[in-house]
């Protein structure tokens, strides 16, 4: 029990060659790109969703924050396809690793306080001391504020490897323990099977919401610095 | 003068099975049986062979169910499925240890 709880999350292997990079690359083969203005029904589809996601993400920004569109886009449509990709059965999902995490935050995080800093330089170190603190309380704050400056990527790293990882943690007890009581009592697995589709649905919800809070708070940072 | 006025069917009498399609050209389906292990070997095997033949397999599914004008759920859905049973395959080892057996 204890041992395969979780085997979902070891890197797959083929004949003991690692295949994480192709799942990795696969949601990509699910999201066609074309070169016509108008296209047949399913890239209508995505397109008007993209689209859309485009519009409220990136509305808040200026015209310099507005050329990380490209890199925003990409980043919520890879995190919320692996995340669906995830909750189909028997799958690896990429973001439960913590060092995909990690490799996506650090650089980004790091991109936008890079930009503050070079063209905003007195502005976005103004961030370090808020508004209205009396006097003596100013060193203490400044060295808080810069924990938490640098607290971020990893906040936003560890928050999305968590939230997905216990989902699927979540969703595995559970659809043992329903396997289980289906021998000892009835009720209690209709209990637990009410309980297991309400799971699924808000894992769902979970998969979608990580990447935009994910995409969100870059773009805040950004906005912050630019 | 005689082709002038036969027209097509001249043609006709020149696309005899005489003028046979060599066995490396052939579709896998069109191949004889007893020919089979020499169409295997005639096959291209190196890298850009092998990219080729997933390419080619890539756009045949592509412009059969997703590029067409009302493409439906099904053209997805094939792929997931292909997907779940690739990871299915992947995870057997592990898998074997979870059955519902008396001895494993």
């Amino acid at each position: 029990m204890n041992e395969n709880l979780f085997t979902p999350f070891t890197t797959p292997t083929l004949l003991e060659l690692p295949v994480v990079v192709p799942i990795i690359l696969f949601p990509t083969l699910l999201l066609p790109t074309s070169k016509y203005l108008i296209n047949n029904r399913l890239i209508t589809i995505q397109q008007k969703l993209v689209q859309l996601i485009l519009k409220q993400m990136m509305v808040i920004h200026n015209t310099k924050g507005q050329t990380w569109s490209l890199m925003l886009m990409s980043l919520i449509i890879f995190i919320a396809s692996t995340n669906f990709l995830g909750l189909l059965p028997y799958s690896f999902t990429a973001t439960t690793q913590l060092s995909m995490n990690l490799a996506m935050a650090i650089p980004l995080w790091a991109g936008t306080v890079i930009t503050g800093l070079r063209f905003k330089t007195k502005s976005s170190l103004a961030h370090f001391l808020p508004q209205g603190t009396p006097t003596p309380l100013i060193p203490a704050l400044v060295i808080i504020e810069t924990i938490s400056l640098f607290i971020q990527p990893m906040a936003l790293a560890v928050r999305l490897t968590a939230n997905i990882t216990a989902g699927h943690l979540l969703m595995h007890l559970i659809g043992s323990a329903t396997l289980a009581l289906l021998t000892i009592s009835l009720l209690a697995t209709s209990l637990t099977l009410v309980l297991l589709v309400m799971l699924t649905i808000l894992e769902m919800a979970v998969a979608l919401i990580q990447a935009y809070v994910f995409t969100l708070l870059v773009s805040l940072y950004l906005h912050d610095n630019t | 003068m005689p082709c002038v006025l036969l027209g097509d069917c001249s043609v006709g009498i020149f696309s005899h099975s005489s003028v046979s399609v060599p066995v490396k050209d052939k579709k896998l389906l069109e191949v004889k049986l007893g020919e089979l292990p020499s169409w295997i070997l005639m096959r291209d095997f190196s890298p850009s062979g092998i990219l080729g033949a997933f390419q080619r397999g890539y756009y045949r599914y592509y412009n059969k169910y997703i590029n067409v004008r009302k493409g439906s759920i099904s053209g997805i859905t094939m792929v997931l499925a292909c997907y779940v049973l690739f990871n299915y395959c992947i995870s057997y080892k592990h898998l074997k240890h979870e059955r519902l057996r008396k001895y494993h």
